[in-house]
């Protein structure tokens, strides 16, 4: 019998190599559905109508004058008057109607009918002082370690002080600093949004999510049906980026119009819309100060920090703040502040980017006062980390980081480097740990008396390459070549796969496809042992054939053996556990990162010159796609270090950046040179699989902010950095 | 607001200008406008309103669409033609994810109303596959230039533009002549070795 286990890297003939997309060519000639693209017959066309205001009270909400519109079939309310709405978007009605003219007519009718009365706003995420003044604040979470216990008299507070104070006195050198991160959304170029349709009682929802196994729960409970009378449908997605876990209450409405009228409806959220909507992550805001001995090994972090999730206050976790490099004796204190947003959505990598970005820029900021080289800091501190990965891997990718980008060549110290004119150029690096467990998961493997392959799934393609991955483990395992693999994916009905969230889907859907195509190529090697007069566990499949084990002339082709298989078609399944021990996959990853960037002193204009991305993985099922991951969160990297933020006006709590000419992100011209080095070494490939979509972009924020500052010998406190911020944090050091 | 450095408009592409200082809504307008203007001026001022029948030429093929004079191309496309390619990203035309060629020029069918492009030749992104894809989408699967791919069918009408008028394309001009185009996914990096790929298999 074939075990479970991984081939060893010399016996793979497609693991590990650069694979193109099963689904590319759909893809790049527009014929991959989305849900945007579902045309069903019939099908009515759904508008919502956004509420204007951050916070207000509704008075008046008619359908009429929306009703009276040519073409707009059915208007449904989803607020009343007296109800009370906490941001600015949130849907108060939804028109549907004959073609999109008619249904934004209806809505633009809804809102001038619309009577609302204004009530207080607050959106200032990062004044403190301002929310704590208008009780908008809420207590979040602290944490304190010390190495030294307190004795059995003393009061814990007390004790907690005097020894953080005494820790700073003995400090060689101390750094007091302020780092931020502003708000950022999703902005997933396919909204948030659905296209239903009914068959009787029963529901088919495409639907753009990246949980195709688990939303089928969520429309039969908002539509009180069970979920076995819900179909979710999603072959492609359009971006989700962890904001797509839930069918939303739009795509519930969007499910009681279709019953209501009879019809299918497609309900996507406009562009504003899915910016205020559609997910957003949250602020952070951090006040440190670091004790540091005279090596420049950190020995004492107390921070407090703030920021906002929404309404609930909330902000970013102090579970990871400081940001892997955790000194032995830290405190940190976080509070929320309670604004008129949409709350905040998992984003790649939940707090990880914000911990990261404010915390080992203060790290930077200990190299810059010492006036010693970072990359000196960056190492000695890997005496104290908190961390899945070890402190070895983590200098051995410094070490290849800093020789891809020249380090030791380009580097000076902060603010001393060589203007040439108004530029200015700088070195900074970060790094960044992530889990990346394998999800539940189940798949069917089929193998068919023609010798077809098939495989049935419930997992999702988020853009990943999950398709492509699925059919590489399942011919790698069978002896094929990837096309010879039908894959089935993104249809609840299928075997339930874990949501695609956490960087947990790789080795899901690894362990899945690996365990049941096993499992059929031992009950097809049952079935030619006697022909190759051998016993099932002395064959193997290789190269389109079953053969006795490295005797390629004892086989038989792969067409051949499935013939043996009679009149029907042999099916195995098989299905992985999230957290059981397994051969195939675990978790822990560490990377590092490395930019060089160019600063215009005059503009403020900060340009990437060159990002360098290393990244262990455990694993690499295809090196191709896992590069793109590392191209793609280096790219969002850049995005939020110095374009995107999420602009608020603090007197209407209004998003006034919510469209795509205003909310800046890079584009084909602002990125300069990456560079991807994947790192698996023998020691980190037997551990098998491990998730990589977010690692990879935690560490971008930072390694930028010290660069710019490595550049301009000054800080520029908050992501992104903007060109106005470049200019005000050079006037505030002038 | 952050002021993004203005690039010169290598391809046409560039929409940075045209949008600077205008509200998305403005913009729209305004090309919604300036299509009409130009419908006026080569039909003779003729009054649309209401639903009206009209031909277009998609992919070659005459296609009797149903139009409202507010009507976008767009719209025509994606739901009367099933010709989903081209993609509804945004209301104004800032991302390049609607692109399609009409009489060979890249425009946004996101803001060009389908009673303007009445007698053009319109392109989309569907013609490109097929037995024999343009090289543009093969060397875009070669490259893994895209994730999810919802701006792809976008980049690749621009990226086919782009180089059939700049068909000796170096990669500094490519880095600015494709910035009409919005990936959030972040395979610029990649559209880039596509692009330079098919450039260097032209040349040879
Ligand atoms: S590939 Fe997802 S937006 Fe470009």
């Amino acid at each position: 019998m074939a075990k479970i286990e991984w081939p060893a890297a010399d016996r793979t003939a497609l693991i590990g190599g650069r694979i193109t997309r099963i689904d590319g060519l759909e893809k790049s000639v527009g014929e991959a559905k989305y849900t945007y693209d579902i045309n069903l017959d019939n099908q009515l066309v759904a508008v919502g109508l956004g509420c204007p205001h951050g916070h207000c009270k509704i008075l008046a909400l008619d359908a009429a004058p929306a009703q009276k519109v040519r073409g707009v079939v059915h208007v449904e309310l989803l607020k009343k008057p007296d109800d009370e709405i906490q941001w600015e978007g949130e849907l108060l009605a939804v028109v549907a109607a004959e073609s999109e003219g008619a249904a934004r007519e209806g809505v633009a009718r809804l809102r001038e009918a619309l009577k609302f009365e204004e009530l207080d706003v607050w959106v200032d995420d990062e004044d403190l002082e301002g929310a704590q003044g208008a009780k908008r604040t809420n207590k979040a979470g602290d944490r304190v370690k010390l190495e030294k216990e307190p004795g059995d008299d003393d009061d814990e507070d007390e004790f907690v002080e005097q020894e953080i104070e005494r820790l700073f006195k003995e400090s060689k050198h101390v750094v007091e600093g302020y780092y931020g991160i502003d708000a950022i959304t999703h902005c997933c170029l396919e909204p948030h949004g659905s296209t239903v349709e009914w068959n009787g009682d029963k529901l088919n929802a495409y639907l753009s999510t990246q949980n195709v196994s688990g939303t089928d729960e969520g429309f039969a409970g908002g539509l009180g049906i069970t979920a076995d009378d819900v179909t979710v449908t999603c072959k492609y997605i359009g971006g989700g980026f962890g904001s797509k876990f839930a069918p939303d209450y739009w795509a519930i409405e969007a499910a009681k119009i279709a019953k209501k009228t009879g019809r299918p409806v497609q309900l996507m959220l406009d562009r504003d819309q899915e910016l205020k909507l559609g997910g957003n992550r949250p602020s952070g805001y951090l006040k440190v100060k670091i004790g540091a001995d005279a090596d420049g090994v950190v020995q004492v972090w107390d921070s407090q920090h703030w920021g906002t999730s929404g309404p609930q206050g909330g902000g970013v976790s102090q579970s990871v703040v400081p940001y892997v490099y955790q000194p032995k004796n830290h405190r940190v204190v976080a509070t929320g502040i309670r604004t008129n947003t949409a709350p905040a959505r998992a984003w790649r990598a939940p707090n990880h980017p914000q911990a990261c970005a404010m915390s080992q820029t203060a790290y930077d900021d200990l190299a810059r006062k010492m006036g010693v080289d970072s990359l000196e800091i960056f190492k000695k501190n890997l005496a104290n980390i908190a961390s899945r990965q070890t402190a070895k891997v983590y200098a051995d990718e410094m070490d290849i980081a800093a020789r891809l980008i020249d380090w030791k060549a380009k580097w000076h110290p902060h603010g001393k480097g060589e203007a040439k004119g108004s530029v200015v150029e700088g070195l900074g690096m970060a790094i960044h740990e992530w889990g990346g467990v394998a999800n539940d998961s189940a798949a069917i493997v089929r193998i068919h008396p023609d010798g077809g392959v098939s495989t049935f799934c419930g997992t999702q393609e988020l853009g990943t390459g999950t398709r492509t991955c699925c059919a590489i483990v399942t011919a790698e395992t069978l002896g094929l070549k990837v096309d010879d693999i039908n894959v089935n994916i993104g249809v609840s009905t299928y075997p339930i796969s874990g949501a695609s969230g956490g960087s947990t889907t790789i080795g899901a859907i690894s362990e899945s496809h690996r365990r049941a195509a096993t499992e059929a190529l031992n009950q097809l090697c049952a079935k030619v042992a006697p022909k190759l007069e051998a016993s099932a566990d002395e064959l193997e499949a290789v190269d389109g054939r079953i053969q006795v084990i490295g005797k390629p002339d004892h086989s038989v082709t792969w067409k051949e053996a499935c013939t043996m298989l009679g009149m029907k078609p042999l099916e195995a399944s098989a299905s992985h556990k999230r957290g059981n021990a397994t051969p195939l996959s675990s978790e822990g990853v560490g990377g590092v990162q490395m930019a060089h960037v160019a600063v215009d002193k005059e503009t403020g204009v900060v340009k990437v010159k060159k990002f360098v991305v290393v990244q262990d993985m455990g694993l690499i099922i295809n090196r191709l796609t896992a590069e793109s991951q590392c191209y793609g969160a280096a790219i969002m990297g850049i995005a939020y270090a110095l374009f995107e933020q999420r602009l608020m006006d603090p007197a209407t709590g209004r998003f006034i950046n919510a469209e795509l000419s205003e909310y800046k992100l890079p584009r084909i011209g602002d990125i300069g040179e990456i560079v991807i080095e994947l790192y698996e070494p023998e020691d980190q490939r037997s551990r098998g699989v491990i998730g990589l979509g977010e690692p990879p972009v935690i560490s971008p924020g930072a390694a930028i902010s010290n660069a710019v500052c490595n550049a301009l010998g000054v800080r520029v406190p908050v992501l992104p950095i903007t060109p106005e911020r470049v200019v005000a944090a050079m006037q505030a050091q002038a | 607001m952050r002021e993004v450095k203005d690039r010169p408009p290598a391809s046409g592409f560039s929409r940075r200008d045209f949008l600077k200082g205008s509200s998305a809504v403005a913009a729209a307008s305004l090309a919604a406008q300036e299509a009409l203007g130009q419908e006026k001026a080569q039909a003779g001022s003729q009054v649309v309103s209401g639903w009206t029948e009209i031909t277009l030429d998609v992919n070659g093929q005459k296609q009797k669409v149903k139009v409202e004079p507010r009507t976008t191309l767009l719209e025509v496309l994606r739901r009367q033609l099933d010709l989903t390619g081209a993609k509804p990203v945004s209301l104004d035309d800032s991302t390049g994810a609607s692109t399609v060629l009409v009489d060979d020029r890249p425009i946004e069918a996101s803001t060009t109303l389908a009673v303007a492009v009445v007698d053009k030749k319109i392109r989309t992104v569907e013609s490109f596959g097929g037995p024999h894809p343009d090289p543009v989408c093969s060397a875009f699967v070669e490259y893994d230039a895209q994730q999810c791919g919802f701006c792809t069918p976008g980049f690749v009408v621009a990226v086919r533009a782009f180089l059939d008028k700049n068909p000796n394309a170096t990669e500094e001009q490519i880095r600015q002549g494709l910035n009409g185009n919005l990936c959030r996914c972040g395979t610029y990096a990649q559209v880039i070795q596509a692009a330079l790929d098919v450039v260097n298999s032209n040349q040879q």
